[in-house]
């Protein structure tokens, strides 16, 4: 199956520092009958008839949540563009913004009259330094020909955390703080940034909004599946002969992805929305890719059969490690013990207590962390013991034998019959 | 840009912290106790809280560096490409080990988090600069022009 190209449909076509081009190709149309023929709440309704959801991973309905912030009574409201793109394995927000500037930010516009933001934010990150004054220019074009008279935009780097993705994290670290998360309720468009009501959207939800617009939610929920309509544009990397950005109707199968488009071959397994990701065997590439079975933000790396999933799960778990904020107890001390038993299984130090602990850790962690890296750091770990039982129990059992060896229990016997 | 006492003390005035913290790492390579005392002042603020946001981040080290910064990404993408027969080159060229700066003060060796470019894993980052679908043989001739 071919790849269905709505929110990378101008990618490739345009000159990305050139606004000329984008309104050449019917950029900013969307944004004109926003402003001129659609009242706030029409747009609004528009977005939430769509069913268009958030694509950072949480798969929220966008339109619902701009209502929200619509609604809450405050002297000012912020719309942030989440940018931070930091999930292992994701790189298409970087492929966006590099090759359509333009189409984020029109979909910025259009968000910022919906909800009534006088100011708007893109939190970038540090590792696309490279991105930034590309950026400041596109934004300076869109402003000159006066589609910001509304709200401005200012694009923020972020300083290197992974983190700051997550969404209150994200304010904190614009607001000067360290980005630890915060407690829920309340939620951001009530109380977000500052105290004020605040939209955080992911770069490719925004890249939609113009197509929702210009085309009717009727046209956009006729795409995908029941609870997933539109597209989404997934990362692929790791095993794979042609990896890069694909953008493919909800819905299609795993197989159609990493096999069909991106060339994968003799898979083992594949993870899914990166560190805290499913990893799922082989046997299930026929799984459709929707909010309803697996997605996250997109991210998606093949195994092959020559892959150690223990090896796999212990960098997750070192990068959840490394990146956990230290803010709630079960993420901090739960990724340090995980990474711990990983380290024994690893070295050939480890024993069947091991499974229980990994388990028991993962579950505590899933019900009990303040944020989603905790709570999500559970899944490869649960997943590879779902599906990749035997390489545990192997490992452990060759580790028995190392050890025995070692200690040369082994030929004790033998040694008494001599 | 110096925040007034006002601008510093409203709601919203630690808003220029963060990049303030960058411009003064980035000019100065790291941040010492004096930069970051300087903006505590200048942000009402106390030393530690300053510190604490620094030493949140990746790209605000507070430990002296060399003048380039290598980032290697030693996520599961670039993993599964044999980083880390680019990181033992990297060791090789430089005699240092991650978390090191050599000798002449030329370069710090870190191992990061995903960086984004596992396309072409694996890959790396000397200051901004992106380097990928790097390999072991090819690391001196990239080390070399710095």
């Amino acid at each position: 199956m071919a790849e269905k190209r709505i929110v990378l449909s101008k990618c490739g076509s345009i000159d990305p520092q050139d606004i000329g081009t984008y309104i050449a190709k019917g950029g900013f149309s969307a944004f004109i009958k926003a402003r001129d023929k659609m009242k706030p709440q029409a747009i609004i309704a528009e977005v939430k008839k769509s069913g268009l959801t958030g694509r950072g991973g949480a798969g929220f309905n966008t339109g619902l949540k701009w209502e929200l912030a619509r609604n809450a009574k405050a002297k000012a409201k912020y719309l942030l563009c989440n940018a931070d793109e930091g999930e292992v394995g994701t790189f298409k927000d970087k492929y966006i913004l590099s090759n359509d500037p333009f189409g984020l930010i029109e979909g910025m516009c259009i968000a910022g009259l919906a909800i009534g933001a006088q100011q708007a934010f893109i939190y970038l990150r540090n590792e696309y330094h490279f991105l930034y004054d590309p950026l400041v220019r596109a934004v300076g074009q869109v402003r000159e020909k006066g589609y910001l008279k509304h709200m401005d935009i200012q694009v923020f780097e972020g300083a290197g955390a992974y983190i700051c993705g997550e969404e209150s994290a994200l304010m904190n670290s614009i607001e000067g703080m360290r980005g630890e998360s915060r407690y829920k309720p309340p939620y951001p468009p009530t109380r977000g940034l500052w105290g004020l009501p605040t939209i955080i959207n992911n770069v490719e939800t925004l890249m939609n909004v113009p197509h929702i617009i210009n085309n009717g939610a009727a046209w956009f929920s006729a795409i995908g599946t029941g609870r997933s309509k539109g597209t989404k544009v997934f990362s692929v990397s790791g095993d794979v002969s042609r990896p890069g950005v694909y953008e493919l109707e909800m819905g299609s199968t795993l197989r159609e992805l990493v096999v069909g488009l991106a060339g994968a071959d003799d898979l083992k397994a594949v993870q899914i929305g990166g560190a805290t990701g499913n990893i799922l065997p082989a046997s299930m590439l026929n799984t459709p890719l929707s909010h309803e079975t697996y997605l996250g933000s997109g991210a998606v790396v093949a195994l092959n059969s020559g892959r150690d999933i223990i090896d796999v799960v212990q960098n997750d778990m070192h990068f959840l490690n490394d990146e956990s904020c230290g803010k709630c107890t079960p993420c901090r001390e739960g990724t340090e013990v995980m990474l711990e038993i990983f380290g024994r299984l690893a070295r050939g130090e480890g024993h069947e207590g091991d499974i229980n602990s990994l388990d028991a850790l993962a579950r505590t962690m899933a019900v009990s962390s303040l944020c989603g890296l905790g709570q999500a750091a559970a899944v490869p770990v649960l997943d590879s013991l779902r599906y990749f039982y035997n390489d545990y129990i192997d490992r452990i059992n060759q580790s028995h034998f190392l050890r025995s060896y070692l200690s040369g229990e082994l030929f004790k016997s033998e040694e008494g019959i001599r | 840009m110096v925040p007034s006492k006002k601008e510093a003390l409203s709601e919203n005035g630690r808003a220029g912290l963060l990049p303030a913290l960058k411009d003064r790492a980035g000019r100065e390579g790291s941040l010492n106790r004096e930069s970051m005392s300087g903006l505590a002042g200048q942000y009402h603020l106390p030393l530690n809280e300053v510190y604490g946001v620094s030493t949140f981040y990746a790209f605000l080290p507070v430990l002296p560096t060399g003048k380039n910064i290598i980032r290697v990404c030693r996520c599961l993408p670039c993993h599964l490409k044999d980083a880390q027969a680019v990181i033992g080159s990297i060791k090789k060229e430089l005699g240092i080990a991650p978390g090191e700066t050599s000798r002449d003060g030329k370069f710090s060796f870190e191992l990061v988090s995903c960086i984004g470019a596992c396309d072409q894993a694996p890959a790396m980052m000397i200051n901004d600069k992106l380097y990928g679908d790097l390999t072991p043989a090819g690391i001196a001739e990239i080390l070399k022009s710095y």
